[in-house]
């Protein structure tokens, strides 16, 4: 009775928010639900086969692929496609279709351990643990640590990168687990041995700890240029997201989705027909031109971002907000090798564009400053000779970006 | 005249906050005035370089106590601040500099003991927020270089042995948590609980540590009036929230 009322309750408030204009209202019903009936989480997940995602980087690009793996048979799949990670998006996933079988739910770094506890999901997928909102998160051998035990005492499935020294920290000591070499292109939170603090050595694609046992899983998925070799053969993957960073994510999803019994061709079709995901790396008009939109919000993310745009000579703005979602602080700026960006036209906006000016110059880095972002994409477009205007922001200014396109 | 040496102590320990941009900014200041600049990142598995300016950034727990260790057992920092080179400590790098500091458990460590400073474990939530702090006066036996502004997190709380001089007097946030006093300033070395980087909305530190890393007498000027409208607007920010009635953060 109790649960039928919060559910009353969140499809009320989110009616309401549709109403009033105030977007889908999905996080605004769930908290809602939640405020009606704690237990929410756990009441709509109960009987259902779900899988969680979670990890500092890659998260809503690869759920969305476990999404599309897990529908590859034509089954139903619930998911918080919206990147709304905290409790309050995971029910609204699970209220919003209450019919689907399987569920795939994002999950914040900091909830997991609560939402596999709610959950009792079938699969976890970790992706990577880096630095990230430092002013909100604990530190991320905390969180590593904190993974670790939470790990231990469910009978989850875990699938883990056994690249990334911090998660195979957390997931060494769980009932099952499935290693996946999906890559590491940020180290510098990971040199540390997480068991006796010694240094990690990495060395010819493995790792090790110098002093202890420590040292990287033999993983059982792997990627040959674009092949993905499993336990159960190879298959190639065929994706319509850049970058090396989004097929290491793909492989993490197919291996998960087939430890959910996904067979691994229909797998891999299916994650080759992603090609929108919450906005990320989407062609589209803003301020009459043509821009490429691309989120990096941290350290690791901005380095494999900047991997990816090193070919290019389009011209870049770069968008850095320190709102609460993104992190008060952002001296983290100060960890992103901006001198990359040297000599292609730079346009710095965002809230806090004179910490990237500042930091800008220091690198070396000749640019341009506009508050409005408007402004910004029309100066960096004047430079494009009509062509694409690559922007790249962080969570919150990439999201007000994309709606004011 | 051979280059000055600056080194990021340890930035595979210290390097969490974005602190080793104070090395890139002194660095780059140096040779933007034609003064021949090395910018040495010296990992912690390798024996420290001696060095005329050291800076120290934040770092976890864990390895701030293993930096703290490997500094002491290698003694360069201690002999090079013995030699009169100078020092930049920011966060967990300028808690190790002192006599104690605590472990994630609470637990004491010893320092190296160049800042007559103990560190203890708050019992209350981090200091997290924006900071404004006013330099101690030069008629004060301080900088003299006005308000300081920069970003603190931070659970130590760091008491001042008598005779050991604060940097700054704390305007808005926690600083070093106790008797409202803003980092240390013993000899030519400088601590502080300030990210941003500190150097990077407060040049006039910077030139204060190249005057004393390269024994000159003044510095030719720079535009600082990116830095300085950065810092304006920062302390500006924290003004507007003491005005709203939501700027104090827990203690």
């Amino acid at each position: 009775m109790r649960t039928a009322v919060a559910i009353w309750g969140l499809r009320g408030t989110n009616a309401l928010s549709r109403l009033t204009g105030r977007g889908k209202g999905t996080v605004a019903g769930g908290r809602v639900g939640l405020a009606l009936e704690p237990k929410l989480v756990a009441l709509m997940a109960h009987g259902r086969r779900v899988a969680l995602v979670s990890g500092t980087n890659g998260k809503t690009t690869t759920t969305a692929l476990l999404a599309a793996a897990l529908g590859a048979d034509g089954a139903r799949v619930a998911t918080n496609a919206t990147g709304s990670n905290m409790p309050a998006g995971h029910v609204a996933a699970l209220v919003g279709d209450r019919r689907a079988a399987r569920v795939v739910l994002e999950v914040d770094e900091g909830y997991l351990d609560a939402v596999l506890q709610d959950t009792q999901a079938e699969v976890v997928l970790l992706l990577n643990l880096s630095r990230d909102q430092l002013d909100r998160m604990s530190e991320v051998r905390m969180l590593a640590e904190r993974w670790h035990r939470a790990l231990q005492s469910v009978a989850t499935s875990v699938i883990a990168n056994a690249d990334d020294p911090l998660v195979v920290f957390a997931a060494r000591d769980a009932v099952s687990v499935t290693w996946v070499a999906a890559g590491l292109a940020w180290r510098a939170d990971a040199t540390g041995c997480p068991v006796c603090g010694s240094q990690i050595i990495f060395a010819d694609g493995a790792w090790a700890c110098a002093t202890c046992a420590f040292a990287r899983p033999q993983p059982s998925w792997s990627l040959a240029g674009t092949e993905a070799e499993g336990p159960s053969g190879s298959v190639a993957l065929h994706l319509a997201l850049p970058g090396r960073f989004n097929l290491d994510n793909a492989l993490l999803a197919l291996a998960a989705s087939c430890e959910m019994g996904i067979e691994l061709g229909a797998a891999a079709t299916a994650l080759g027909s992603v090609h929108d995901v919450a906005g990320r790396f989407i062609t589209t008009q803003f301020a009459g031109s043509m821009v490429r939109m691309m989120l990096a919000k941290n350290p690791a993310g901005w380095s494999a971002l900047l991997d990816l745009v090193a070919d290019s000579a389009d011209p870049v703005v770069v968008a850095i907000n320190a709102r609460v979602a993104d992190g008060f602080d952002p001296s983290w700026l100060w960890d992103v090798p901006f001198a990359r960006l040297a000599g292609r036209r730079v346009v710095a906006t965002g809230d806090r564009w004179r910490d990237l000016s500042v930091r800008l110059r220091y690198a070396g880095v000749a640019h341009e400053v506009a508050e409005d972002r408007q402004e910004a994409v029309r100066l960096a477009a004047n430079d494009s000779n009509g062509g694409v205007v690559d922007v790249i922001g962080n969570y919150t200014a990439f999201g007000e970006m994309l709606r004011d396109r | 005249m051979s280059a000055v040496r600056i080194c990021v102590v340890y930035p595979d320990l210290l390097g969490t906050y974005g602190d080793g941009g104070n090395g890139e900014i002194l660095v780059m200041r140096a040779r933007w005035r034609g003064i021949d600049a090395d910018l040495l990142l010296a990992t912690s598995s390798d024996p420290l370089p001696p060095a005329e300016l050291y800076c120290l950034g934040g770092g976890e727990d864990g390895p701030q106590v293993l930096a703290a260790e490997r500094l002491r057992a290698d003694g360069q920092l201690s002999r090079s601040v013995g030699d009169g080179a100078v020092v930049l400590a920011v966060c967990a790098g300028y808690q190790i500099l002192g006599e104690a500091f605590p472990d994630a458990s609470g637990s004491s460590h010893e320092g190296l003991g160049l800042f007559g400073l103990t560190t203890a474990k708050g019992t209350g939530p981090r200091a997290v927020g924006e900071v404004a702090a006013e330099v101690l006066a030069k008629s004060d036996g301080g900088l003299g270089l006005g308000a300081l502004s920069g970003f603190e997190n931070h659970g130590g709380l760091s008491q001042l042995a008598p005779g050991t001089a604060p940097l700054a007097r704390v305007l808005s946030g926690v600083g070093n948590g106790v008797d409202g006093t803003e980092g240390a300033l013993v000899g030519r070395m400088v601590g502080t609980y300030l990210h941003g980087p500190v150097l990077a909305r407060n040049p006039e530190l910077a030139d204060q540590l190249l005057l004393w890393a390269t024994g000159r007498a003044e510095l030719d000027p720079l535009d600082d009036a990116l830095a300085h409208d950065l810092r304006h607007e920062r302390l500006a920010s924290l003004s507007r929230a003491t005005n709203r009635g939501g700027g104090a953060r827990p203690r």
